[in-house]
């Protein structure tokens, strides 16, 4: 599966996926800048991204924790997503996310 | 005045605390310098609750618990804390120690400095926005430290974490006008906060926006309104004086970067018998420092600590034998432990 990221200049970033690793992680593998501090725990904040081109209707929901969690990202936007709670699988090929300002 | 210790060390976290212990145990006297107000670094301050399930020999231990265990086992050593200092400045003196200087003014001068600073120092997150910069410290503040300088003011906090909700409860008494905008009409934090919030909105006492700021309009630092953006991009300007957002902390190098270390790409390169970085006498262990198959492991850490304080030890006392015991049987090292 392809994942489509766009980082903070506007360049775009076509990058494998692989199933069950969490996009954060294939994001950072990529050396794109995404922080990701607490390393996926779902406790910072700092791998939000923007899930676009209809492709957040198609992810399952955000849990309650990480909705809590957006509460400390910033710039948040409906789209936004935690890429650590995003899990790379075969029916999200073609994912497009935009990395949020820092 | 300055201080003066063996070992001043940048950095309170589970690394920070166990080099108290491991250079403890050689005798050497330490200082710590940490940003935040508690110990325990990323553990307390990004995940207090969180289990771990790979430190050795504690099958599950929360972050929280962790730091409270290495407290205790540092106790006998009566390490010297600095809580909410930046290590800001680093000096090499005359007589070949260094001075470590915080931004609170405290000076530490010792043979060796130890860099255990993980991800760097816990800054508040500065929100996105054009020009913020230009208002910071004048009228966009991302700490209440005198609760009487918002007397009067009109107030925009922003968040929706335990500091948006604590602080909109204790400034509304003071603010001629208080406003809480956040992009939900839902909190990440204590319910009783909530209600309380909630309390105080529906007396008309604040006001309550579901929204985000997107422009700041003033002059000369001096904040005059904000744009704000609601439900379907919706766009209006709101008057206010003062900026308060709060958004959590995140992790920025700071002053180390310019303390000419050898970095990669703002991580400390240190060699793998040592710890030490290229500059002789600096040393760097845990989340900071770079190796060739290094691993951001709270145990990789611990094992340099270890390493670091054999090294430190010939540092700070060059004309000592170190002699290599164990806990288990030297009833010296027992002695220090306060078991024996």
């Amino acid at each position: 599966m392809k994942i489509i990221a766009t980082d903070r200049k506007g360049a775009e970033h076509t990058i494998e996926g692989r199933d069950g690793w969490s996009v954060m992680e294939i994001l950072r593998d990529a050396r794109l800048p995404i922080a990701a501090e607490c390393g996926g725990a779902c406790a910072c904040a700092t791998c939000h991204v923007y899930v676009t081109d209809g492709w957040y209707e198609k992810l399952s929901p955000p849990s309650d924790a990480e909705v809590d969690m957006l509460d400390m990202a910033l710039a948040v936007e409906p789209t936004s997503r935690l890429s650590c709670q995003i899990s790379c699988a075969p029916e999200i090929d073609g994912i497009k996310v935009t990395i949020a300002p820092e | 005045m300055s201080i003066e210790t063996d070992v001043a060390i940048i950095g309170a976290g589970p690394i920070g605390l166990f080099a108290v212990f491991e250079l403890g145990l050689l005798d050497l006297k330490t200082h710590l310098v940490d940003i935040l107000d508690r110990p325990g670094g990323q553990c307390t301050e990004l995940y207090p609750e969180k289990p771990i399930y790979d430190v050795p020999g504690l099958p599950i231990v929360t972050g929280q618990e962790l730091t409270d265990r290495l407290l205790e086992q540092v106790k006998p050593f009566h390490p010297a804390f600095h809580f909410g200092e930046m290590a800001s400045g680093l000096e090499k003196l005359s007589d070949g120690r260094w001075k470590l200087t915080t931004d609170a003014g405290t000076e530490i001068v010792a043979p060796v400095v130890v860099v255990a600073a993980g991800g760097g120092s816990f800054v508040p997150k500065r929100p996105p926005i054009a020009g913020i910069e230009a208002y910071e410290g004048k009228s966009v503040h991302y700490a209440v430290r005198r609760m009487e300088q918002f007397r009067g003011k009109n107030i925009l906090i922003a968040g929706g974490g335990d500091s948006a909700l604590d602080w909109t409860i204790n400034l509304a008494p003071l603010a001629a006008k208080l406003t809480l905008v956040h992009h939900r009409d839902g909190f990440r934090a204590a319910q009783h906060s909530v209600n309380q919030m909630r309390e105080l909105a529906a007396h008309g006492r604040i006001n309550f926006e579901i929204a985000s700021v997107k422009a700041l309009h003033g002059a000369d630092g001096q904040l005059h309104s904000v744009t704000l953006s609601g439900a379907d991009k919706k766009e209006w300007e709101h008057l206010c004086d003062t900026f308060i957002p709060f958004f959590g902390l995140t992790m920025k190098l700071g002053p180390i970067a310019d303390f000419g270390l050898n970095l990669t790409e703002n991580l400390i390169a240190v060699d793998t018998a040592k710890f030490e970085s290229t500059t002789p006498g600096i040393f760097a262990i845990g989340d900071i420092n770079t190796y060739p198959g290094k691993l951001k492991l709270i145990l990789s850490g611990f094992h340099e600590a270890a390493l670091m304080a054999q090294a430190a030890f010939h540092i700070v006392k060059p004309n000592e034998k170190l002699r290599f015991q164990y806990t288990t049987s030297s009833s010296s090292l027992q002695k220090k432990l306060g078991v024996a």
